[in-house]
């Protein structure tokens, strides 16, 4: 639901959901950043976002949604195109999308909703909020090639089997073409420190 | 029949099995499954980090099926999307073409015409053929009540994959009968199954595969099939888990389509790798016996 009280205070109050990006304070519109959803739609993918007119499809049609009620895409639609740029990148939220495609295939006015979300974690991580889980498993990538690590057990296991062995990455090729790339930078440098 | 064979990261980490089966059902055909050489994670895993490093990823590994001159076959959806979904944008996106190939000739590879990327069900339907797939057919499952699982990213997004109707899906439906086997529907059978957030929140996963799992117990199914290795590794071995945790019991067996495939075409269990998975198998090859 949106209040609008003249022209420098919104109230935006979002019911239900378990406290992940709920706002239920009146929100200044000193406080929004009107440039975010120009950031968004200048993403890969994120293009489309302009597009939405807020039917609620998307939440409707999402598998994620039916068992956590938090995770309203709908409203992560609304808070880019609002402006609230920290809200959503520091988001825990962001990071539940499965990917499933459910919402663009059904979206009525065309957004590309899976590559849109994936436009605003590509911009969470460029601000370094990645969640762990990804963090993991993208140096795991940028390190060895795969997300797992070409060892004797795996190629003993395949062998019991009677599969070859699998076959091995020129990590050197993975880390040259993503070298030059900020992101990975970031990944492989905490890696390191770790 | 060659193709470039595309492992993936799940594969063989967790599912050799479907490897396999899917080889022998292969040879079967005359199908030659040819490993790629070098290739890398499909960049999928990265989409969420950074789209410019998935596209390479992926990229590369095209460059790789390329210079072989093979098309390329994999096992996984999450693959077989990703390698297409680049692909498609290598050929329509001059910009993102160019982007690619700078990247790609530090290591001094190049992307021209990059190769085809099939899914081994799409290889099934398409180039070899439900009838020649019938004929193969030894042993028909006719005691066998299946429940299909598709997934996701087999069918989804729609417009860039081209295959099958994700509203409607149909193929495995198609799949499953040739072999003899009764292909039930039940109503979660649209559902995604929640693997994919299993690193973010278990607890939620696990309650999304549970939803699907008492749909299939409702309509008692002897076995779930699956083609996706990730879809199958929760399904399978986090069925154990769900049963601790909820004190019910399920007890479904879960087969690749290649392992179901396989039994039809009259392998012993032991040459499909059967007995690597997780939720015994038993009952239904007992029932098969009779």
């Amino acid at each position: 639901m949106l209040k609008y009280y003249g022209s420098s205070v919104l109230v935006v109050v979002w019911v239900g959901g378990s406290g992940a990006m709920e706002i239920r304070e009146p929100l200044r519109t000193t406080q929004l950043d009107p440039k975010f959803k120009f950031e968004v739609a200048q993403m890969p993918g994120g293009e489309s976002i302009k597009y939405c007119f807020q039917c609620g499809k998307c939440t409707a049609t999402c598998p994620i949604r039916r068992f956590e009620p938090a995770y309203k895409p709908t409203h992560i639609v609304r808070a880019t195109l609002l402006g609230l740029r920290e809200t959503v990148l520091t988001s825990n939220i962001i990071w539940l999308c499965a990917s499933c495609y459910s919402c663009t295939e059904r979206c009525p006015q065309g957004v590309r909703l899976t590559d849109v979300m994936r436009a605003i974690r590509n911009l969470a991580v460029k601000e370094g909020h990645v969640h762990p889980f990804y963090r993991m498993q993208g140096s795991a990538i940028a390190t060895l090639g795969r997300i797992f690590k070409e060892d004797e057990f795996i190629n003993e296991m395949r062998a019991g089997m009677g599969l070859l062995p699998i076959p091995s990455v020129n990590r050197e090729e993975i880390s040259t073409i993503l070298r030059d790339i900020e992101v990975n930078k970031i990944l492989t440098i905490e890696k390191e420190g770790e | 029949m060659k193709y470039a064979f595309f492992h993936g990261c799940v594969i063989p980490q967790k599912e050799n099995a479907y490897e396999l089966s899917a080889r022998r059902v292969a040879e079967k055909f005359g199908i030659q499954l040819i490993d790629l050489e070098g290739a890398n994670c499909c960049g999928f895993f990265l989409e969420a980090v950074d789209h410019l490093s998935a596209t390479l990823l992926a990229a590369r590994n095209l460059s790789l099926a390329e210079e072989n001159g093979y098309d390329i076959v994999t096992l996984c959806p999450a693959c077989f999307g990703h390698l297409t979904k680049v692909r498609g944008g290598l050929l329509n996106d001059h910009e993102l073409r160019n982007t690619v190939n700078k990247a790609l000739r530090k290591i001094n590879r190049e992307i021209e015409n990059p190769p085809q990327v099939k899914h081994f069900t799409k290889v099934l339907l398409e180039d070899v053929g439900l009838e020649k797939i019938k004929s193969t057919v030894k042993n028909p499952l006719k005691q066998l009540r299946v429940a299909p699982h598709y997934g996701c990213h087999i069918v989804k997004p729609s417009d860039e994959i081209q295959f099958d109707n994700p509203e409607d899906p149909k193929m495995l439906d198609a799949l499953v009968e040739v072999t003899g086997a009764k292909c039930l529907y039940y109503m979660e059978e649209k559902l995604c199954c929640g693997a994919p957030v299993m690193g973010v929140d278990e607890k939620l996963s696990l309650k999304i595969v549970r939803e699907k799992l008492k749909s299939i117990k409702r309509v008692k199914a002897d076995a779930i099939v699956t083609v996706c290795p990730f879809c199958h590794l929760h399904f399978d071995l986090n069925q154990l888990t769900i049963q601790e945790e909820y004190s019910e019991e399920y007890q479904i067996p879960v087969l690749h389509y290649t392992q179901l495939l396989g039994l039809a075409q009259g392998f012993a269990p032991d040459d499909l790798g059967i007995y690597e998975n997780r939720v015994p198998v038993d009952p239904i090859l007992s029932a098969l016996q009779q």
